[in-house]
């Protein structure tokens, strides 16, 4: 404890350049015992980078590495987790085929001569789950739990050890608010038995509640390190984008015309959604909140016809759809955005230009018969990414070198290619930053404004609130409220999860 | 495909009836082996034959032990194409080497035949680790890879021999090794149980098996928790290589004559053991025992075919459809258990 003071990790001068890019431009950090530090940044500005160069996954091109008073050479993951350097990442590093135990002790196998001792591995599995107060089973295989569930697996391996430095990457992003709850007080615990903790976030409620200190990177390069309770929110993200933002939201004048969309009574065969309805019209936001999990993301997916529907009927156009399957529905005039843009938006090799124009080959614009219209093809995606402000403005490089917000981008423009009336967006805005998300936003104003019909998925509440005219409550799997004018607001979504906790806590 | 999730089976067991639970509760691949086994008992008075069924142990145990040396590749997410002529290769040079030593010492038999085994287990281990190597560290597909080793194994083999088959081998490793009946069994069937059980074990409760499967399911995640991932993979490759080798030679020692043209079908039939045994081409998942279940299989089934007299050619056919169908029906079985858990 007679640490506590001092400094745990001391980088100076680190530099990081792949090829192409130079991640990390002389970048200094300094890590204190028991110390909640915040880094903080647009996508591509070197975070990532950087808590992998800490965590031993890349080695720094140039630069001084001082742990606990000692300079660190050649670290490699194995030497920094036994050395108490324990990352949690985002993309999580968890092997899905095996069981929760296994998976805690990968690397680190309590074994004699390469033999496992099963039993005493199992046990202390069991004794750290109930330590963090997670519901875990250590015998599920993880490739059956939900992703907050994977990110406990993910905390949990990350503290099996003695830890003396953990690196939160984006660790909310996945969880509900009780499971944040319980990890902030997780993290408060650390800080007090003098773990240094270097957490990444974009949210910033929540880095205004757990953050000591805040380094805000941007290109690569450090711009400051301030102390969290002398900085407001505008001066971060201003620090962080180098430009001014006057407002997180921006103001949306919705004037809601004729039903577009029109759900009644939908089940889905998986039971994530059970007698739905809803309806979305031209010219207005419906907003559907809800928590991770509670079925929102699969009610727009199988709208769109990715999700098997067991009964109920869904009418575009005051016309019932008898056939759910994407194709269809493009044709109809809907496109759906999908929240896992690299799974399930994006062709990562391909060039911008063909990924923004993929789903509207069918069209005499872009094809005669089979054979493809190249000039046109290529006029048309300019237009769309410079409407996008897609930076650089350039349709030719691969999707896979783009950093997170243009990648969004690039999905977008997809919807603007053909004419399309209903946007079904499932969480836009996850894991791009300020800039990029006041981008998406002014965006679907534009939508808007041409007529189209916008329904918002999002578990990020504030989001929902400013944005929609009309927001729907989902939880477990059922509608439980529709909220309009002054009922927008987050005593009244959160009062519809209560509501139901009763019945929840029976189940 | 017996390896459906709990959930799934449990989910399933409201829907269907009681054959479909008895199924359930004795895995589709045994039952499968029970039926077949049934059928062949009740009308096909040759099977039960002494000399058919240790012809069927036999081809089995090589099919298993080459089979359980494929499924370690499968599980890192690979699979190895050469091991038919890696056993090839193994085959020519053992007898050449023991018919060399023999030529210049003939009196010292036990050295011949630990020259050749020792020459023979190196051609396994040499094209495993290069394999392995060329996965690991030049990152090249591990299709490509064991494709272009198995054509220069394959040349080496006929390079050595002209195609003509090797004779000279010591007298003793054909007639009391090769060929020889230990309490009552055909000395490979005890050669296959050890490999069997020692793979099991080193699979089950070793680091070594912990961290195969942790490559083969997630990369990656092996690589930030510290596994010398690189280090692994080639491992497998390389246990593969010797697996085919060890195979060659119990095949070899049976033959009494080195062969370039020995492995017939094996490097085909040691993939679709594989697959049939729920082991998943995207790796992470393999279970040694349903392997061995799945190798009996397959022998059964070829020996079926010979008994009823079907032309070989069609059998080859059909053991491509046997292989397509399996990954088909695996896949299906996939979706299916992932659309029941749903959320």
């Amino acid at each position: 404890m007679s640490e506590q003071a001092g400094t745990l990790l001391e980088l100076t001068g680190i530099t990081k350049r792949f090829p192409g890019v130079l991640a990390l431009d002389d970048v200094d950090f300094e890590l204190r015992h028991g110390e909640v530090h915040v880094l903080f940044g647009e996508n591509g500005a070197g975070k990532s980078t950087l808590i992998n160069v800490i965590s031993g996954t890349f080695a720094q091109d140039k630069g001084r590495f001082v742990f606990r008073g000692e300079e660190v050479r050649h670290l490699t993951p194995h030497k920094a987790r036994v050395m108490g350097i324990s990352p949690v990442f985002q993309e999580f590093s968890l092997v899905p085929d095996m069981t929760v135990d296994e998976n805690l002790f990968l690397g680190r196998e309590r074994a004699r001569f390469t033999l496992l001792n099963k039993r005493a591995m199992r046990a202390t599995a069991r004794q750290i789950i109930a330590e963090l107060g997670f519901d875990l089973d250590p015998t599920r295989k993880v490739g059956t739990l939900s992703r907050a569930h994977q990110q406990m697996v993910e905390i949990a391996k990350a503290l099996l050890t003695d830890v003396k430095l953990l690196i939160l990457d984006e660790p909310t992003a996945s969880l509900t608010e009780a499971e944040t709850t319980k990890l902030f007080a997780l993290i408060d615990k650390l800080r007090a038995q003098g773990v240094g903790i270097i957490y990444v976030s974009h949210r910033m409620g929540e880095i205004k509640q757990v953050a000591d200190r805040i380094t805000v990177l941007r290109d690569g390069r450090k711009i400051a390190t301030v102390a969290a309770d002398s900085v407001s929110d505008t001066e971060l993200v201003e620090l962080m984008a180098g430009r001014k933002i006057d407002v997180l939201f921006p103001r949306i004048d919705h004037r809601p015309g004729e039903r577009l969309l029109d759900v009644r009574d939908l089940t889905l065969v998986s039971g994530a959604v059970r007698e739905v309805s809803f309806h979305a019209r031209a010219g207005e936001i419906t907003g559907i909140a809800g928590l991770v999990g509670c079925g929102k993301s699969e009610l727009v997916r199988a709208v769109f016809g990715l999700e098997p529907i067991a009964g109920g009927s869904v009418s575009l156009f005051d016309k019932e759809v008898s056939s759910f399957d994407p194709l269809a529905m493009l044709r109809a005039g809907v496109c759906y955005f999908p929240s896992d843009r690299v799974a399930e938006g994006l062709a990562l090799a391909r060039p911008i230009r063909e990924n923004v124009s993929m789903a509207a080959l069918d069209l005499p614009g872009f094809a005669r018969g089979q054979v493809l219209r190249r000039t046109e093809e290529r006029r048309a995606v300019q237009e769309i990414a410079d409407r996008l402000k897609l930076r650089p403005a350039q349709i030719e490089p691969a999707v896979g070198r783009l950093s997170g917000g243009n990648r969004q981008k690039v999905v977008l423009g997809r919807g603007l290619s053909r004419d399309i009336r209903v946007f079904l967006f499932d969480e836009p805005t996850v894991g791009i930053d300020v800039g990029a998300k006041l981008e998406v936003y002014e965006l679907m104003k534009v939508l808007l404004d041409l007529g189209a019909a916008i329904v918002l998925v999002s578990s990020e509440l504030p989001e929902v609130l400013n944005l929609s005219n009309r927001v729907y409550v989902m939880h477990r799997s059922r509608m439980v409220a529709e909220l309009t004018g002054a009922d927008i607001n987050e005593p009244a979504v959160l009062a519809c999860f209560f509501r139901e906790e009763p019945a929840a806590a029976a189940a | 495909m017996s390896a459906t999730t709990l959930d799934s089976s449990r989910a399933a067991r409201g829907r269907h009836g009681w054959l479909a639970n008895a199924l359930r509760k004795i895995g589709f691949l045994p039952a499968l082996l029970i039926v077949l086994v049934g059928l062949l008992v009740a009308f096909e008075p040759r099977f039960m034959g002494t000399f058919n069924l240790f012809n069927v142990l036999r081809n089995s145990s090589a099919l298993m032990i080459v089979a359980s040396g494929q499924m370690l590749v499968l599980v890192v997410g690979g699979f190895d194409l050469s091991v038919g002529a890696v056993i090839a290769l193994t085959s020519v040079v053992t007898a050449k080497a023991m018919a060399v030593t023999l030529e210049a010492a003939p009196d010292d038999v036990s050295t011949a035949i630990l020259f050749g085994v020792l020459a023979g287990m190196a051609c396994g281990f040499v094209t495993g680790l290069v394999n392995g190597a060329c996965v690991a560290f030049l990152r090249i597909s591990p299709f490509m890879v064991t494709l272009g080793t198995s054509s220069i194994a394959t040349g080496v083999a006929l390079l050595l021999t002209n195609g003509i088959p090797v004779y000279g081998m010591p007298d003793a490793f054909v007639k009391e090794f090769g060929r020889a009946i230990w309490f009552g069994l055909p000395m490979p069937v005890y050669v296959s149980v050890a490999v069997l059980a020692l793979v099991w074990f080193m699979q089950r409760q070793t680091t070594v098996g912990r961290y195969i499967h942790a490559i083969g399911g997630n990369m990656q995640a092996a690589m930030v928790s510290g596994v010398n991932t690189n280090f692994y993979l080639i491992l497998a490759y390389t246990l593969c290589g010797m697996l085919a080798s060890l195979t060659s030679i119990l095949l070899t020692a049976r033959l009494g004559s080195g062969q370039a043209t020995m492995s017939g079908n094996l490097m085909l039939e040691s993939i679709a053991a594989g697959v049939i045994a729920g082991v998943s081409l995207r790796g992470g998942v393999g279970r040694v025992e349903m392997v061995a279940l799945s190798a009996l299989f397959l022998s059964i089934l070829t020996n079926a075919m010979n008994l009823l007299k079907i032309n070989s050619k069609i059998q080859t056919i059909f053991m491509g459809v046997i292989v397509v169908a399996a990954v088909a029906l695996d896949e299906f079985a996939k979706r299916r258990s992932r659309d029941a858990r749903g959320r």
